[in-house]
């Protein structure tokens, strides 16, 4: 059973629909990215899963269980979590306070998954004191990443999270996807910087008009030269 | 010396008095707009609402805080303070919550909140009258004289019992308002939300709850600040259309969205006011003397008489968005 | 969104719709209608041309409110104190010329301390531009701000004393003895000034701002007219004040006020036409883009902060102008009887209610809740009243002595009430405006 299953979405703001029947599926130990043009429906596909838009028809299946249309704190209960791509942290609130609310809902995780925060992500055990507003770019994301990660979630939705950053933090914020995967979580993220981004994905789903126009392993995604010559600049 | 105890009595004092009162007010309207970015205009009636509830209760057990060796209004404000708490929540329920949920402009949530003040206004005058009346039904308004212990001073500092509530309370609101914002988990989910509405509801923190929240503590707040002015003075129906004026000029000065700047603001308004109304030719009375001919003491240098009070708060405030439109704390909401 | 439409949907879209026939309008006015007609049978006819006069002086208020915000979102929530400006000036242009004043030495005092008053401000100016001349910005804010307090205390101060002089000598120091519609566009203007400075202030800030500080300068306008006697008399009031038609001594009652609502109709015309004409320049339009876009229209340029000043200014243009009509017509400038209540919220009411930005759902509104607001006053006595003798006949219930007062305070719940209703049921008003999109 796969841990996410997403067969037909369609969904959009308003009346518009931005989503013409999407289908995505990820396991626990894949990492999936999602490429394409600008507003193919990369970003408001993960909202869509996220509970943060209305999915008109289709359903999304989380470890089996359908969770369309069910509200954001609902679905962190259900072991999913979501870093949006801007405004993804509470600037004045310390990183530690930061950390500490994404472990909102579960009280008990907080001791232990701070530790494991910190592990992960050193930089933010010394400046846990200092409000996450003041961090750099690359600090932010990974402030960001930890909050989302202090819940324990079984499925982790990234939205760009290396936009606007330099090579060397997104190479580093590549690493940590990895190395979050490998601990167990799945990860589903849209990304701009689709060569590097599919370098490491188990699973690519690249999105056109709101549809999905390719879909496979990383790698073959990489290897196929209709692919090359429409998305990933030839 | 005298003149120095005068001073005392009529600026340190007194600006401490007006000073506490809006600090605890201009916190709530801090909260409230960093929560759900609207400035409430109603607050001010929270507070009359608040000292109505006690002057009530107090009416009806005026012996109740003989037994403990307090004021019965005292021993009443905390019954009064949930009661404001229970108002505010239900005054949200009924008549801001459909409008948010329809998502209007801050704007007209403003306006929405004067209709509430009407509304409230209307209600405590029908049923307490428009005439003022003593919070202290049974009890008697303790004055402390304390004498200057130097040679050749008369005048003793004064100070009535409810000042010295007003400063205990306020100290402890202020102190127990930091320990819950930054020590507890519904504080920091407040923080955050202020910080972020759509991160700290992705985050799985309820945002009904945390609106809640704000109204109880802006109610509690309220009702604690209503019932001190009320002790200090009298309880009148009109108390509060006069404190928003100041209230805001502090919530704004301390920087919007930013409690402790409030309590700073409501402090700055406080004593601006009773500076600029003192009449300074009293402090410069004891070098009348000295001074030579062509500078005779005119009896009057207030820089405002009383009437004019409320130029204060007024000038404070445009000042404040002139200048420094984020107030002296960088406040979060200004645009 | 930049695709081609097909002719027929643009024309309907961009170009004023076809003229419907305008039912709703028409209904809702003859339900007016009626009802002013059997306030008439009712009560006479001497009373319901002074409550058609007084709800006219109300709607040019209204509009003033409706232009700013309906058209600009802007909300002032001080009406009250533009009114009372314009009300000031009504009476001191046109009431008769002090003698007791003008024959004494007592002008020249004033002068020379208005004279004084202008030599500070210089002076004050002038220190703050000190660092120009090589004097260092900390020592020039000092002596800047040393001078200000020193001078403003020697100024304040003979001001007082000159004051006190008037008070006790000549009482006030009078009027103009000029015609009454001077004083009408003195006072239009004076608000329009004072209008000029809040805005200025605010209007680059959080919409709330502007409220607050409307807010708090209606209380400070009215506290100085309260508490200047010298130049209004205070509390003490000054009437009668002079009509620009001839006064129910020498036509009646009802001929008299008649004449008055007809000038009254006469400035809502005009206003009325002025605005037309405004809103279908380009002007209006920009205007319009702002109400409708603001995103867009901020991108048009730094302009819009700049429209949205003269739509304010505008705005408590007009609420001098009505302030002004009113305080004449009333024949009475009392500075105490100026309300929050009476003079804002009474005006916020008719706008939300009779459709913000739309102006004939303004005057609409205007005229409606003028109505209710008068009649609410004796059913609200005769409901306490049947409350009170159901109350003492069934319980025996011993009512308090000040019932007649506290009914009163009935009404300001219900205005609050009515807020929230229409808020709630009704955000568009009676005659709600019609944002078309425009090409």
């Amino acid at each position: 059973m796969p841990l996410l299953d997403a067969r037909n979405v369609h969904g959009g703001y308003g009346g518009m629909n931005i989503l013409n029947g999407v289908d995505m599926a990820i396991e626990a130990n894949e990492v999936g990215v999602i490429v394409g043009p600008n507003g193919a429906g990369k970003s408001t596909m993960l909202k869509a899963i996220f509970g943060l838009l209305n999915v008109s028809q289709g359903e999304i299946l989380l470890n089996g269980e359908p969770i369309q249309n069910q509200p954001p704190n609902q679905l962190v209960k259900r072991g999913m979590g979501f870093v949006p791509q801007e405004h993804n942290i509470f600037p004045s609130l310390t990183v530690k306070e930061n950390l500490q609310m994404g472990a909102y809902l579960k009280p008990d995780n907080v001791k232990r998954m701070l530790a494991r925060i910190y592990e992960f992500f050193p930089p933010l055990y010394d400046k846990r004191h200092q409000p996450a507003g003041e961090l750099s770019g690359g600090q932010r994301q990974m402030v960001a990443m930890g909050r989302a990660l202090m819940a324990e979630p079984d499925l982790l939705l990234l939205d760009e999270p290396t936009a606007g950053l330099s090579p060397r933090y997104m190479n580093e914020i590549f690493a940590r996807v990895k190395e979050i995967n490998a601990a167990g979580v799945g990860v589903l993220m849209v990304e701009q910087n689709a060569k590097q981004a599919l370098g490491i994905a188990d699973r690519g789903f690249v999105l056109a008009a709101g549809q999905n126009r390719f879909t496979d392993t990383g790698a073959a995604l990489l290897a196929d030269p209709d692919v090359a010559k429409s998305f990933l600049g030839g | 010396m005298n003149e120095l105890v005068f001073f005392i009595n009529n600026v340190m004092i007194a600006g401490s008095v007006s000073g506490s009162i809006y600090a605890m007010g201009a916190v709530g309207v801090t909260l409230i707009f960093s929560i759900m970015r609207f400035a409430h205009f109603a607050h001010g009636d929270m507070m009359t609402f608040g000292a109505f509830m006690v002057l009530l209760l107090t009416t009806l057990f005026p012996q109740a805080g003989a037994a403990i060796g307090v004021p019965t209004p005292i021993l009443m404000l905390p019954l009064a303070m949930v009661l404001t708490a229970g108002l505010a929540v239900g005054i949200d329920h009924t008549f801001y919550k459909p409008l948010r949920a329809h998502g209007v402009k801050p704007i007209v949530m403003v306006i929405a909140s004067l209709g509430v003040t009407l509304m409230l206004q209307g209600l405590i005058r029908l049923f307490a009258g428009t005439g003022g009346s003593s919070l202290y039904v049974d009890d008697r308004k303790e004055i402390f004289r304390l004498p200057i212990p130097i040679e050749g001073v008369r005048m003793p500092v004064v100070i009535t019992e409810p000042q010295l509530y007003l400063f205990a309370l306020t100290i402890i609101c202020v102190v127990a308002l930091h320990f819950f914002l930054s020590r507890s988990r519904l504080g920091k989910a407040m923080r955050a939300m202020s910080d972020n509405p759509d991160l700290a509801q992705a985050s799985g923190i309820n945002t009904n709850t945390i609106v809640a929240v704000t109204w109880m503590l802006a109610g509690g707040l309220a009702a604690i600040a209503g019932t001190l002015l009320s002790l200090d003075v009298t309880f009148k129906p009109d108390l509060s259309f006069f404190l928003l004026l100041p209230i805001f000029a502090a919530a704004i000065v301390g920087g919007v969205g930013h409690p402790f700047g409030a309590v700073a603001g409501g402090f700055v308004v406080g004593f601006a006011e009773s500076l600029a109304v003192f009449n300074w030719s009293v402090l410069l009375r004891p070098f009348r003397d000295s001074l030579p001919e062509w500078l005779a003491l005119p009896s009057n240098l207030a820089f405002v008489g009383t009437e004019y009070k409320i130029v204060v708060p007024f000038f404070i405030l445009v000042a404040i968005l002139v200048w420094r439109p984020t107030g002296i704390f960088k406040g979060k909401v200004i645009t | 969104m930049t695709q081609p439409r097909p002719p027929s949907q643009q024309r309907a879209d961009s170009v004023a719709a076809p003229r419907r026939f305008p039912l709703r309008e028409l209904t809702l006015f003859l339900a007016l209608m009626v009802v002013v007609l059997a306030v008439y049978t009712a009560m006479g006819s001497a009373y319901g041309t002074r409550m058609l006069v007084e709800s006219a002086c109300y709607a040019i208020l209204a509009l003033g409110l409706t232009i700013q915000w309906g058209y600009a979102g802007q909300f002032n929530a001080g009406v009250m104190g533009f009114v009372a400006l314009g009300g000031f000036c009504a009476m001191f242009f046109s009431i008769p010329v002090n003698e007791a004043f003008w024959n004494s030495e007592l002008p020249g005092e004033l002068g020379l301390a208005l004279l004084y008053m202008l030599a500070a401000i210089v002076l004050v100016v002038a220190a703050s531009r000190l660092d120009r001349i090589g004097i260092p910005k900390p020592l020039r804010t000092l002596i800047a701000v040393v001078l200000g307090v020193v001078l403003y205390m020697v100024v304040i101060n003979n001001f007082r004393e000159v004051a006190g002089q008037i008070e006790s000598q000549a009482g006030f120091i009078g009027g103009m003895a000029l015609p009454v519609w001077f004083g009408w566009i003195v006072g239009g203007a004076l608000a329009g000034g004072v209008g000029y400075f809040i805005g200025h202030v605010c209007l680059g800030l959080r919409s709330d701002y502007l409220a607050i500080a409307t807010i708090g300068i209606a209380e400070i306008i009215k506290a100085f007219l309260k508490n200047a006697d010298w130049l209004t008399r205070g509390t003490a009031t000054v009437s009668p004040l002079p009509w620009p038609v001839p006064g129910p001594g020498e036509v009646g009652f009802t001929l008299a006020r008649a004449l008055y609502l007809s000038v009254t109709a006469v400035i809502i015309a005009v206003i009325f036409f002025l605005l037309h004409r405004a809103y279908n320049a380009p002007w209006g339009r920009m205007i319009r883009a702002i109400r409708d876009n603001e995103v867009s229209a901020a991108a048009m340029g730094k302009d819009i902060n700049k429209r949205r000043l003269e739509i304010f200014v505008l705005g408590c243009i007009l609420m001098g102008i009505g302030g002004a009509v009113l305080a004449s017509f009333n024949s009475l400038f009392d500075p105490q009887g100026y309300l929050p209540l009476n003079h804002t919220f009474l005006v916020l009411v008719m706008v939300i209610l009779g459709g913000p930005g739309n102006n004939l759902g303004t005057i609409f509104g205007a005229v409606a809740v003028y109505i209710i607001w008068l009649m609410s006053e004796p059913l609200a006595l005769f409901l306490m009243q049947l409350a009170v003798d159901i109350g003492s006949a069934t319980f025996g219930w011993d009512a308090p002595t000040n019932l007649d007062s506290r009914a009163l305070q009935a009404r300001v719940f219900v205005i609050g009430l009515l807020i929230s209703l229409v808020l709630r049921f009704a955000p568009k008003g009676m005659l709600p405006e019609k944002v078309r999109h425009h090409g």
